[in-house]
């Protein structure tokens, strides 16, 4: 990768941060909310989220023949298998508990939260244990 | 139903946050060819650390670059809201420190052996029209759901 790559992925994750911040998805107090039905403003940012992307993921690679600093097109194709069953599951879990996914544990430390670290030492344990278990 | 009892807080600014994330994510996707989903990071980082076979596979070892520069804009993109959007104090939550911790671990452990979290699955794997990530979604809210009323109520 050379250096532009590096600066557009900056620049993207920037902007994911800044949404994310900016619809106030890094309060773990906000996502519960949503989560006990008492404000319905995360279904706006998913939509919103999901309406611009489904534009780029369905049309970019029809349009282009490759992405703009070349390479190729990802596609990412997870399978349905118990894993995913149990893990999306687990997630739930873990995310209806913290109200803290692992994008806004990330971000969250922008906005000056240091709170947000236990749930980001807490996410990156979790997953140095699934890795720890998984088979490679 | 009035609609504004919907959003006791406004609706605009998730829209807008939401847009912007898409921004992003499409960004990214576009010139580089990335699918941007978060829950990664965390594993492809231990590769630098943990000498384990299952991190030292190449969808970690070679990705862990990029990722961590992808984590790194998070963390500038909600500074940037910090400095100039908000009133400049320090954001706290008053949602204790072992549900955060607790929460954190399940929630990393599950996204991790489900291969994706809200935006792996959510925006990039619905974006990408993906069956499994359409069931992984209607999981997790589902048990979202369940969880955060349980304990809602099991606390009041």
């Amino acid at each position: 990768m050379k250096a532009a790559h590096y600066l557009v992925i900056l620049i993207a994750g920037a902007l994911f941060g800044f949404g994310l911040s900016y619809s106030t998805m890094v309060r773990p107090e906000v996502v519960l909310g949503f989560l006990k039905f008492q404000d319905w403003g995360l279904m706006l940012v998913m939509g919103g989220a999901v309406a611009v992307t489904v534009l780029a993921y369905q049309f970019a690679p029809r349009l282009l023949r490759a992405p703009l600093l070349g390479g190729r097109f990802d596609t990412k194709a997870i399978p349905w298998n118990r894993d995913t069953a149990v893990g999306a599951a687990l997630f739930g879990v873990g995310w209806g508990i913290a109200g803290v996914c692992p994008g806004p544990a990330i971000a969250g430390l922008g906005t000056g939260n240091w709170d947000l670290l236990w749930a980001l030492g807490g996410t990156a344990l979790g997953a140095l244990v699934q890795g720890w278990r998984a088979k490679a | 139903m009035d609609i504004t009892s919907l959003f006791p807080f406004g609706w605009s600014h998730y829209l807008v946050g939401g847009l912007v994330i898409g921004l992003g994510v499409s960004l990214l996707f576009v010139f580089t060819g990335l699918v941007g989903g978060m829950s990664s990071v965390y594993s492809s980082t231990w590769s630098y650390l943990v000498k384990r076979p299952f991190f030292q596979q190449a969808r970690f070892t070679q990705s862990r670059g990029w990722r961590l520069v992808y984590a790194a804009g998070l963390i500038v993109g909600a500074l940037v809201w910090w400095l100039v959007f908000s009133d400049g104090t320090a954001q706290h939550t008053s949602v204790p420190a072992w549900q955060l911790g607790l929460g954190g671990f399940i929630a990393g452990y599950g996204a991790r052996l489900g291969n994706g979290c809200t935006s792996g699955h959510g925006i990039c794997g619905l974006s990408s029209l993906s069956l499994p990530s359409l069931g992984a979604v209607l999981t997790f809210m589902a048990t979202a759901f369940l969880t955060a009323n349980l304990f809602a109520w099991v606390q009041a």
